[in-house]
């Protein structure tokens, strides 16, 4: 178990009434709405489990749909979120998927759309307490929380790209906390994930995506400092 | 390193520093999450700040709760009270009421500080504040009463649980109780010892409670609950303020907890198909649905 802070125990700071259900749920769409990166203009949810049976009594779809445009858990302006996503011409779609058991039981899957076209994809748990986890990016299944900076890079699964992107992050004199690799099947698509204790500057970005075989790069920041 | 893992390590640390419970709970989060006192006091300053105002909003401007089974109730204990009938006594209506109106806040979508649930978030903020009120405590005086609440809790998420899909009522409002008892203790200047004593009998008290939110809302009966896990842990804290042993350390009462809610049966812990939401009126008044 990893360390528990004071802040953990009388937090999370929230807007009600569910940690898992509301909290939860927003802490998710707001990694949906950092890694797009730019504003939404359509989303799609799709609800499974607790969250498809009981959603509307725990404001879960505002939370949702707040999360995705910016908001975070102590955000006052979550009960808002319909006339918010009216105003900035965001389009919604919720649909209830009763049918699958076979998945933890706060789960969504969101389908993000930003105003240039660029798109996400993921699915995230709300695993009790406000705390999360996303185990799928555009179809690959991956495992990271958001808690800490995170750094997500797609890549073709190559030789040599954990050392294209750790010597990227040790000259700017980086320290990483973990770092994951995902892959459907050798030499396709694959996602490397890292986790940082501290602020990553924004222009390693562009020096990750120097290297042809990188895709993308997204850049979660949480914390500030 | 300033850590501990269980309650007894905690009272050596207590005793070995002579410091109280809140100033060991900002040792180590200082040293294990490389912060500052200036940091964590400004933070928890922040808690409080929303603890408050989630405590006073509805009693003034209530407001129905998104599922429609609560709304209104902290300002009915508020008015009773001021008509002189209180039956309990200001601290005590007051704990009571506070509670309530957080619960309120937070089924209408309002601002609150999970504490340590959001189910369980108004037993802390009815135990402080009232003692506040009644006691005249500053706000910097209530300061210390948190740091300690958080590390009962802390004690209970690492070594127990804190969530009612896994442990029941016990594990969210009975939790929140010993946090709070132990909080009153160290605000009414009881001992370390005292502290976690008052946190165990809390405890003891709703030992086997369950979590059966009608409908799946966090409403009733979890605001109700909290009034319990309020009035609970002021009751603890004045018997062991009086002197009254507790013969189970607090360590073992968490077990005994945990071992009882591993137990439970699953429609007794938070899935919404047993006890009080499966009771025959309930399940009449949601045919309506309102999910």
């Amino acid at each position: 178990m990893g360390f528990i802070s004071i802040f953990d125990v009388l937090g999370p700071n929230m807007v009600g009434p569910s940690s898992s259900h509301t909290a939860g749920a927003c802490s998710i769409a707001l990694l949906a709405h950092k890694m797009l990166d730019e504003p939404p203009s359509q989303v799609e949810y799709t609800l499974y489990g607790s969250f498809a049976r009981t959603y509307r009594g725990h404001g879960t779809d505002r939370a949702l749909l707040a999360g995705v445009m910016g908001c975070s858990t102590d955000d006052i302006r979550i009960p808002h979120a319909y006339e918010m996503a009216q105003a900035q011409n965001l389009t919604w779609k919720f649909i209830c998927n009763e049918t699958e058991t076979e998945i933890h039981p706060n789960t969504v899957d969101i389908y993000l759309t930003g105003i240039s076209g660029k798109s996400i994809s993921l699915r995230g748990e709300s695993i009790g307490g406000g705390k999360i986890r996303i185990v799928r990016i555009n179809e690959i299944e991956v495992d990271f929380s958001g808690e800490d900076n995170t750094l997500i890079v797609v890549h073709r699964d190559c030789i040599g790209m954990a050392a294209h992107i750790t010597s990227c992050l040790s000259q700017r004199n980086i320290n990483i906390a973990f770092m994951k690799l995902f892959r459907e099947n050798k030499g396709d698509r694959a996602y490397s994930i890292v986790e940082f204790d501290n602020n990553v500057p924004e222009d390693i970005k562009e020096k990750i995506l120097e290297k042809e075989d990188v895709e993308k790069v997204m850049l979660i920041q949480v914390r500030e400092g | 390193m300033m850590n501990f893992k269980n309650g007894i390590e905690l009272l050596r640390l207590c005793q070995a520093n002579q410091l109280p419970i809140s100033e060991i709970m900002k040792i180590r989060e200082c040293a294990l999450a490389e912060t500052t006192e200036s940091e964590l006091i400004t933070r928890m300053k922040k808690v409080l700040e929303i603890m408050k105002h989630s405590a006073k909003t509805p009693i003034a401007h209530p407001h129905p709760s998104i599922g429609g089974l609560i709304g209104g109730e902290a300002q009915l204990v508020n008015e009773h009270r001021l008509t002189g009938k209180s039956l309990c006594g200001p601290l005590f209506s007051k704990a009571i009421c506070y509670s309530l109106a957080v619960l309120e806040s937070n089924s209408s979508m309002g601002l609150i500080v999970a504490a340590p649930t959001a189910g369980s978030s108004g037993v802390v903020p009815g135990v402080v504040l009232s003692l506040q009120e009644e006691y005249d405590l500053s706000d910097d005086a209530l300061l210390p009463a948190l740091f300690n609440a958080s590390a009962i809790g802390y004690l209970a998420m690492r070594n127990a649980t804190v969530s009612g899909a896994v442990g029941g009522c016990q594990a969210e409002v009975g939790i929140a109780s010993a946090m709070a008892a132990s909080a009153a203790v160290e605000i009414m200047g009881g001992t370390p010892k005292q502290c976690l004593d008052s946190a165990s009998i809390a405890l003891m008290n709703l030992l086997g409670l369950v979590c059966d939110p009608v409908g799946g809302l966090v409403e009733c009966p979890c605001q109700i609950r909290n009034t319990i896990g309020a009035t609970n842990a002021l009751t603890a804290a004045e018997l062991v303020l009086s002197g009254v042993k507790q013969m189970i350390p607090f360590d073992e009462m968490l077990e005994t907890m945990y071992n009882i809610g591993r137990r439970m049966a699953p429609e007794f812990r938070e899935t919404a198909k047993g006890g009080c939401a499966a009771a025959p009126s309930v399940c009449a008044a949601c045919a309506t649905p309102i999910l």
